[in-house]
């Protein structure tokens, strides 16, 4: 289909020793350095790594998207026989959505928002195939049709804020292959996604690899993701390639002691709490262009020794197709866990302790010029002393706005909430200090949930004046050195500002500024979800460690089920401003469930290659909460369906015995077995 | 159940993520409030624009101040000999009908120019950053009331509200400088409170209601250091209003009274002679011009620095 020949080399991109720095201030630094990789036809070559550590900037050369003040220092990208940096402005511009295409993280501004959907698409026809307007509208449905989008008449029509986020990615999608691309660089095309859409649009890049014989670069930094859609990946960190191998070989014997730590660090399905903690990876990542004598690794490695520190370790082949840069990657496979994954005790944690939070039939309805807005639709449950509560859900479920209420930002509209057999009152100004004090909320994210003006000092004494009493002075000073201690935070850091520190110490602070009072409930709001992987452990483990130590409940709010899995004690699922489905955790995970939780289990993309699981698709999108179905609300998406009684009837709460409650038609008996008739082998434990 | 203890031993298990070296660190501790401030001016001197307007400026500014001493005639002296005399060595801009130096009346000019416009454009940032706080961080009616007030004197000319005010209040230059300043009001207002209406939802906010603080608090200690930046811009961009506006005043006599050689005032009384002195309006029309521009090439070179 491609007006120019396809070039049949063995290799279609080849990235032989690029280095790239930026020039900021005066002053160089290295962000890509050495890399060199290649991409075979039709092949889907994975980059992962941690933020910061150069992937888009290598997507983006790929492309020579690079920003201008990028310099390429070294190096040469060869695609189709010519070096794409040296090519003419000319040729580039017909080359990118010719031969080459990208699909960007965030759909929404990938599209112009004021040119229907059609038009779009259709201009890529009519600029690259010289198509008339009719036929590019033509070739845009066809098009359409093959990314599967339902409807694709009407989508045409329609404007990209109109469409789902899912839809809108499809979208571009559709665009980035409608010429039929030789190389398709996809960065993160999933990460702004929920659970179940991700799920989707990454079948549909599976499926669409049969169809048009594009080879692939996949960024993410997803490990599970990158596992599943591609045949060979490339591991980065701070800028240098430092391990690259066949996807399964690679993620089931790493030999760069990086990619062993990237992979021991998240939690996988199945684990929890109380068999083994996380391993968080020490130290942080190099500032940005640092230059290192030795391996750049070698700080933060449990085997580095002294060669390590003066002699880069090149990339060496491990066998003939995998590659790491590490001296000793032979003794990777031996590395042990760090002690630092002792089991937990979990003395006297768990149900025996009485109901801390009470939360009975509770409503939050925004007014909204479109009507009203019913965000949380009549939730009832209870969080016990010394328990995590795990919320789960996509986005726009309501889990925010229930924990909003929960801790006095907004009011509720209907409904009780006790804590302690107390009624408290939803207004937050008429909350006192002991309340506030019990109820505090760690936010999601840790840029914003700091005062960037502010010294961490000044936000953490705040907190003690006013959640403890503490008025300024030694007592404070002393109070905040331990609260600084407990959340590890070495007491350098309280003089700076919130800019100075990385992710994971703001988060510390935050974490810290919630334990200030001495909190009986605290509302964590996806504390880990805008946080690398290696940093993520580390404060999950910090959560754990203040649970026990403090004795605090936690209802803790996030999209990621493994993660939930991992720390939550009972887990609870909402769905369009209901619950859904609660009990625990691992009763939730296991049939029977709600279908929708059966839709959200088998979304996850799991590092486990040997057990592919059949998904379960959700049909449509997330109904309006503004408008939300009759019956049960699930109906209209729900793949176990029954029929009008669905339409009709509210569903019922079913028990499953040892707690588990979930809201279906469907009793449970007759629902365990058609799930688990459906899912074979059962979920790896 | 408080953290009384830390753990000395749990502390330890889990090593410190130190991201910033230790030594930019230290040094960040004290030097960050300083070090933002170098680093912002080294942006400002790497802007062209900004570096020609705040020399022009800078002119105007020290010649307000030393005017008295540097003057060749004394700004007010008539000389009924010399009366409507084209420029010369002796009077380099030219005389007036009353035989003054318009060069010296031009140098002495930019006084109550520059009193007037930043003490107008000081009052009028005040209040606006008042009201823009408080309709943006309690929304609501206070908002809603506010905002339509705030609405309807927009729907005037700025200029027909001043000399509606000046005709009434009578005109001096507290007067003027007030005027100015309630008309400001309004428009600064609406600038700082959409500033303030993406500052109050990020988290910190909810942090800071979540233990306790009160609204002012919040609007002046939480959201008001973090909005600085659109608050410098705008009042760049008042002051060059705020000297046009002077100047059309006094222009119209509602402003400063003659013998002031206040530029407006010097060119509304050289109109007459347009034809045959043309420079009597020309000078001073001209220090006008350099001025504002000067004001605006500032505004601009400092809203790119914000921006970036």
């Amino acid at each position: 289909m491609a007006t120019a020949p396809v070039q049949q080399e063995a290799r279609p991109v080849d990235i032989e020793h690029l280095t790239i720095s930026y020039r900021r201030r005066g002053k160089s630094l290295r962000v890509i350095n050495d890399v060199s990789l290649h991409i075979r036809p039709g092949e889907a070559y994975g980059l992962v790594g941690e933020s910061g550590c150069g992937k888009t900037t290598v997507a983006m050369a790929l492309m020579r998207y690079l920003a201008p003040n990028a310099v390429v220092e070294g190096g040469r990208i060869m695609f189709g026989g010519e070096d794409v940096l040296t090519l003419s402005q000319d040729t580039l511009r017909r080359w990118r959505g010719e031969k080459m295409a990208m699909v960007y993280q965030d759909p929404g501004s990938a599209l112009n928002p004021s040119i229907r959907v059609g038009d779009q698409i259709a201009e890529v026809y009519r600029y690259h195939r010289g198509m008339a307007k009719g036929a590019g509208l033509e070739a845009a449905r066809a098009m359409l049709d093959k990314v599967r989008i339902t409807d694709p008449e009407r989508v045409l029509r329609r404007y990209p804020h109109e469409l789902s986020g899912g839809q809108q990615q499809r979208v571009v999608i559709a665009m980035a292959l409608a010429t039929d691309p030789d190389l398709l660089v996809l960065d993160e095309p999933t990460t702004g996604l929920d659970a179940t859409v991700e799920a989707e649009v990454l079948d549909l890049v599976e499926q669409l690899r049969d169809e048009f014989n594009a080879s692939i670069l996949f960024i993410s930094h997803n490990l599970g993701i990158v596992a599943r859609m591609c045949e060979r990946v490339g591991v980065l960190y701070a800028g240098r390639l430092i391990e690259e191998g066949p996807a399964r070989e690679l993620f089931q014997d790493p030999r760069h002691p990086y990619t062993l730590a990237l992979l021991r660090c998240v939690p996988r399905l199945g684990m929890r709490k109380d068999v083994r903690r996380l391993d968080p990876i020490p130290g942080s990542l190099p500032p940005l262009g640092v230059e290192v004598e030795g391996c750049i690794y070698a700080d933060r490695c449990p085997i580095a020794r002294e060669r390590c520190r003066v002699e880069a370790p090149p990339l060496s082949p491990v066998n003939d197709r995998h590659r790491a840069a590490c001296h000793f990657h032979e003794e990777v496979p031996s590395i042990s866990p760090s002690p630092e994954t002792a089991p937990v005790v979990v003395a006297g944690n768990g149900t025996g302790d009485g109901v801390l939070l009470h939360v009975d039939d509770l409503v939050k309805t925004y007014r909204s010029g479109g009507g009203d807005v019913t965000a949380v639709a009549g939730v009832s449950f209870e969080v016990n002393r010394g328990e995590v509560f795990g919320l789960v859900g996509e986005s726009g479920s309501g889990k925010t706005s229930l924990a909003k209420t929960l801790v006095g930002l907004v009011d509720a509209t209907e409904g009780k909430i006790q804590l302690d057999g107390l009624e408290v009152s939803s207004k937050e100004q008429r909350r006192n200090r002991e309340l506030r004090r019990n109820v505090q909320m760690v936010f999601q994210n840790p840029d914003t949930a700091l005062n960037p003006r502010h010294t961490i000092q000044r936000i953490l004494g705040r907190s003690l004046k006013l959640l403890a009493g503490l008025r300024g002075g030694e007592k404070q000073q002393a109070r905040m050195l331990e609260l600084a201690a407990s959340v590890r935070l070495e007491p350098r850091y309280l003089e700076v500002r919130p800019a100075a520190l990385s992710g994971g110490l703001k988060q510390r602070v935050s974490i810290a500024r919630a334990f200030a009072g001495t909190p009986r409930l605290v509302l964590c709001d996806e504390p880990v979800s805008a946080l690398d992987v290696s940093v993520q452990a580390a404060i999950l483990n910090l959560l754990v460690d203040l649970q026990l130590s403090e004795r605090v409940s936690y209802v803790f709010i996030s999209h990621d089920l493994a993660v939930v899995r991992y720390l939550a004690d009972r887990i609870g699922v909402m769905y369009l401003g209901w619950l859904v489905d609660v009990g625990p955790a691992e009763a939730v995970f296991n049939p029977p469930h709600h279908p929708y939780t059966e839709a959200l289990v088998s979304a996850i993309p799991t590092l486990d290659l040997d057990a592919p699981r059949p998904r379960i698709k959700l049909e449509g999108t997330l109904p309006s909460p503004a408008n939300p179905p009759s019956g049960c609300r699930f109906h209209t998406r729900c793949p176990r369906f029954l029929g009008d009684i669905c339409k009709e009837q509210e569903p019922p709460w079913q028990r499953d015995g040892d707690g588990h409650v979930y809201r279906c038609h469907i009793p449970p008996d007759q629902l365990r077995g058609a799930q688990l008739a459906d899912r074979p082998s059962a979920l790896p434990d | 159940m408080a953290i009384d203890r830390p753990d000395p031993a749990s502390a330890l298990t889990l090593p410190e993520p130190s991201v910033v070296p230790q030594s930019t660190a230290a040094a960040g501790a004290r030097l960050s409030r300083r070090e933002r401030y170098k680093e912002l001016a080294r942006a400002l001197m790497r802007s062209k624009t900004f570096v020609v307007g705040a020399a022009i400026l800078l002119f105007w500014i020290v010649d307000a101040i030393v005017w008295r001493w540097v003057v060749p005639h004394q700004p007010d002296a008539t000389d009924v000999i010399a009366t409507l005399k084209g420029p010369s060595t002796a009077h380099w801009f030219g005389t007036d009908a009353l035989g003054r130096d318009v060069f010296s009346r031009v140098l002495a000019g930019a006084q109550s120019v520059l009193t007037i416009a930043p003490l107008a454009t000081a009052l009028g940032i005040a209040g606006g950053v008042i009201v823009g706080l408080v309709t943006g961080y309690y929304r609501g009616i206070v908002d809603n009331v506010i905002m339509r007030v705030v609405d309807g004197m927009l729907a005037f000319p700025l200029i027909i509200i001043a000399v509606l005010v000046l005709a009434v209040a009578g005109s001096s230059t507290a007067n003027v400088v007030f005027v100015i300043a309630i008309v400001f009001t309004p428009l600064v207002a609406r600038t700082v409170r959409s500033a303030v209406l993406v500052e109050r939802e990020r988290e910190y906010v909810a942090a800071a209601k979540l233990r306790g603080e009160s609204g002012p608090y919040i609007m002046g200690a939480e959201i008001l250091p973090n909005i600085t930046g659109p608050i410098a811009v705008e009042a760049t961009v008042r002051l060059g209003y705020a000297i046009f506006t002077s100047a059309t005043l006094s222009f119209l006599g509602l402003g400063l009274r003659p013998p002031s050689p206040d530029w407006g005032l010097a060119v509304a009384d050289g109109r007459a002679y347009l034809q045959i002195a043309s420079w009597i309006v020309l000078f001073p029309a001209l220090a006008l011009a350099t001025l504002v521009v000067a004001v605006n090439l500032v505004a601009d070179g400092l809203k790119q620095v914000v921006e970036e």
